[in-house]
């Protein structure tokens, strides 16, 4: 892994991926202040781990299946109530391609 | 009645000699003043309840009312997780273990300020405002359950809910002067609380002392069929007696009591090793080796699962959207951006960029085998010894702005607790001692499961140290 200092660039296309506007004076501190916590984080590179397996769920769960019983699902109204728009009973959005 | 402790109220209002509707109006009326003092006050509640329930549930908590953290979803009441992307927002349904321990009769006295989605060591994070330390009203509560632990140790709750994902309920009950316990992962049903990093996040019990954590524990665990990583606790929770330490080896990870920590908490520490051992406890050195890279795992890991949950604030559903937008992507980013503060931005950012393509091996995988080696350090560890020991906090409460500047020096805050969390085992602060006229946490953790173990130390540990948590009282 190299110590990475993201760049202007990289930080505008994984802002992108993650669906956010950033302001023009909002990219100069993010490239500075993730460059600094990359730094950090890219210590663990220097961990042999090559031959160690990953952890996503740290207790053993065995079993977790649950019988399928049919169980009533939040009324159409109250799954609507907190929406910013609603239209047909159903959520409202602007159009992809306005 | 103010002075008594959950358990010793919800015992009096079994026995008559307390009223649950006084007891809910006492503390009521004093989280509303807090709310209406602005910035006079301590801004720890984010809303509080009107009026005292219709009915005493009566139950094993005996009426005793809750203080809530704010990302607990509450049906009907402000759910916002600290966010200005969920102002207002009223979920259609109440998390299980509130709805749980309100049927145990802790009915809910108000919702607690946080960090914005639980990500804070200092809650000064939160979209209303930072919460100030009872003991020192120009320093930060910790975070990023500050709300709750500030509410509980100024007396203005009598308990509390928080989360802790990598040290959000131990760090700020050590900078506030209580007791805070996170469960071992999976104990406690996560349905209804709104996501940080799920594989970590963990809800838990601050109080004012170690009785009423085994107390409201004891009502908080168990499988529940809403949260398929919820597991049955193998025993129950015990209310603690123990008065000595006798048989017990206290393991002490060099790791995580030397370099970093400040000398007033390391000298706060040494003593309660002392009077560890005054009480027949042995002591023991443990390595972690890996230890030290726990947080930059962490900071991988929490960020990547955070990056992920909080995908579903798209001014679509709930929340905020901002206005004239172009198109859908227009609005989708511009809502984030407008709804998310700083520190949020930062970790979904981080996050992304560690799951993204051309990357995820070298920070992703690589953060999931360190998870493995800790897992393994501790359970290597655990053979030798039947708890661990450490400061909870490198630091005292420090002031406020004092680390806003620099993220890397807030993640340092939570050097000492990353890696039980990333563990999945158990772990209490307990108040130890003072530095600078600030209170110092003790963290002691041990095994999955082994809570009884823990809360049995804790309160031999606690008997003896008597720390005195009155000059925090409002």
């Amino acid at each position: 892994m190299r110590a990475t200092v993201i760049a202007r660039d990289e930080v505008l296309h994984v802002a992108r991926l993650a669906r956010l506007a950033l302001s023009e004076d909002e990219l100069e501190p993010m490239a500075r202040e993730l460059s600094a916590v990359l730094e950090h984080v890219a210590r663990i590179g220097e961990l042999d781990l090559s031959e160690v397996p990953p952890t996503s769920h740290v207790v053993e769960v065995s079993g977790a299946l649950r019988a399928d019983e049919p169980r009533p699902c939040l009324p159409r109204e109250l799954a609507l109530a907190q929406a910013p728009a609603v239209s047909d009973e159903g959520f409202l959005v602007p159009s992809p391609q306005a | 009645m103010l002075e008594l402790s959950a358990r010793a109220a919800a015992e009096a209002i079994d026995t008559g000699a307390l009223s649950a509707a006084e007891l809910f109006e006492a503390y009521r009326a004093r989280a509303a003043a807090d709310r209406d003092a602005g910035e006079d006050g301590l801004n720890c509640f984010t809303w509080v309840a009107e009026e005292a329930p219709q009915e005493h549930a009566g139950g094993a908590l005996g009426g005793v009312p809750l203080a809530v953290k704010d990302l607990f979803c509450t049906e009907g009441v402000p759910s916002q997780s600290g966010s200005r992307i969920l102002e207002g927002y009223l979920p259609p349904y109440t998390a299980s273990v509130v709805a749980r321990l309100r049927a145990a009769g802790a009915p809910l006295l108000a919702k607690t300020n946080q960090d914005e989605f639980a990500m804070g060591s200092s809650n000064e994070n939160s979209a209303f405002g930072a919460v100030r330390n009872p003991w020192d009203r120009g320093r930060v509560p910790g975070g990023s359950s500050g709300g709750s632990a500030a509410a509980v140790a100024a007396g203005l709750a009598p308990w509390a809910l928080g989360t802790d994902t990598g040290g959000s309920i131990r760090q700020p009950a050590a900078l506030c002067g209580i007791v805070g316990l996170k469960p071992t992962y999976g104990a406690v049903s996560r349905y209804g609380m709104i996501a940080f990093a799920s594989s970590l996040d963990q809800a838990g019990p601050l109080t004012r002392d170690v009785a009423d954590a085994a107390l409201l524990l004891g009502q908080m665990v168990g499988r529940d069929r809403c949260d398929a990583t919820s597991l049955e606790f193998p025993h129950p929770i015990l209310a603690p007696s123990a008065e000595r330490l006798d048989g017990i080896t206290l393991g002490v990870p060099a790791e995580l009591t030397g370099e970093g920590i400040e000398a007033g908490v390391l000298s706060a520490f040494q003593a309660a090793l002392a009077r560890a051992q005054e009480l027949g406890a042995q002591l023991a050195e443990v390595q972690l080796p890996h230890a030290p890279h726990a947080l930059s795992a962490y900071y991988v890991l929490a960020p990547a699962e955070a990056s992920s949950n909080l995908a579903r604030f798209d001014g679509v559903r709930y929340g905020l959207r901002a206005e004239s937008a172009e198109d859908l992507l227009d609005m989708y980013t511009r809502t984030r951006h407008d709804g998310f503060g700083p520190e949020v931005k930062r970790r979904i950012m981080l996050g992304t960029y560690a799951l993204s393509s051309g990357y995820y091996d070298a920070y992703y995988g690589r953060a999931q085998r360190v998870r493995t080696k800790i897992a393994e350090d501790f359970r290597s560890a655990f053979e030798a010894v039947d708890l661990i020991v450490t400061p909870t906090a490198p630091t005292v409460a420090f002031r406020l702005g004092e680390k806003t500047g620099d993220p890397l020096a807030m993640y340092l805050n939570d050097y000492c607790t990353v890696p039980m969390s990333l563990a999945g085992i158990p772990a209490i602060s307990i108040p130890c001692g003072h530095s600078e006229g600030l209170p110092v946490g003790l963290q002691i953790a041990g095994p999955a499961f082994s809570e009884n173990r823990i809360l049995e130390a804790a309160h031999a540990l606690e008997q003896s140290i008597d720390f005195d948590g009155a000059p925090a009282r409002v």
